[in-house]
């Protein structure tokens, strides 16, 4: 891990408001990734959302593009205990992509490039609580950190916002991903400290 | 981000499983190699480490280290052969 701050006698510790119990405060932007980084480039790059009936919605990166990017300035919080404040972002809402989806699952499996899963309630993606982001902090995502995009639901510990994102399934139960299947909690969420089962 | 081999698994086997991984062999599920698990890829991470099959990839276990205990997963394992020492 990097520079910690907000440690012994640090000025931005624990008491700052918008730190969930448990964290610290970083500058710098930790990298976590459980195999080699996919390299996929933006020319054969395509996002899915699958639903009970076999339907299938596609979009390639221009068509994403076209859905619309917005700005949103958020903080995200690691299970393994930093918190990066105050970063700026740039995606598609998660509601846009849902608008043409018809399901009546409640649960979605997130499945990445690279064969990386993480599971969440579809509750938890919709009402402006997540995007698929391509830009953070003025730049495209690079390859380390999820590029060339990545799911952002920072109400929740970051292991839920995959990265290299390729598709979504609909699911009629809450199943667990890859860390829910080893030991980390289904939901996690951070002001609840959901770190473990 | 770059992988190690899987003797920066020995502390974790020693303690959770009480066996010396430099001596044991697994067979990977997913592609059928038989290797000594000290040639596995791991990628450390500070949410546990992921060992790798060095020939497919595939996953073949993961350690966490919760608050109060160890999980375990060699699921990606058909089995592991531990010689008596
Ligand atoms: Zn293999």
């Amino acid at each position: 891990m990097g520079v910690i701050n907000g440690g012994f006698g640090g000025r931005h510790g624990s008491s700052d408001p918008r730190l969930p119990p448990g964290q610290t405060h970083v500058y710098d932007w930790p990298v976590l990734s459980t195999g080699p980084t996919p390299n996929v480039d933006e020319g054969r790059w395509s996002f899915t959302i699958t639903t009970e009936d076999e339907v299938t919605h596609r979009w390639n990166w221009g068509e994403l593009q076209e859905v619309g990017v917005e700005d949103v300035v958020t903080d995200i919080h690691c299970v393994t205990h930093w918190s990066k404040l105050d970063m700026a972002w740039r995606g598609v809402p998660m509601d846009r992509l849902f608008e043409d989806v018809e399901t009546s699952y409640d649960y979605v499996m997130v499945r990445s490039y690279g064969g990386y899963t993480t599971n969440l309630p579809l509750e938890d993606l919709l009402d402006g609580q997540a995007w698929l982001a391509t830009e953070a902090e003025g730049e495209p995502l690079t390859p380390e950190h999820g590029g060339p995009a990545r799911l952002l639901v920072p109400h929740l510990y970051f292991w839920k916002s995959a990265k290299w994102v390729r598709g979504m399934e609909m699911m009629p139960s809450d199943d667990p991903g890859f860390w829910e299947q080893n030991g980390y909690h289904l939901r996690g969420d951070p002001w609840r400290e959901e770190r473990y089962w | 981000m770059t992988h190690v081999d899987g003797n920066a698994l020995a502390g974790a086997f020693a303690t959770t499983l009480g066996i010396e991984i430099t001596v044991t062999v697994g067979r990977c599920r997913s592609c059928g190699s038989s290797f000594n698990l000290a040639c596995a890829h791991v990628f450390i991470t500070a949410m546990g480490a992921v060992m790798r099959c060095g020939h497919c990839q595939a996953v073949l276990g993961v350690i966490v280290r919760g608050f109060r205990e160890t999980l375990v997963n060699l699921s990606g394992l058909d089995y592991i052969r531990v010689p008596h020492l």
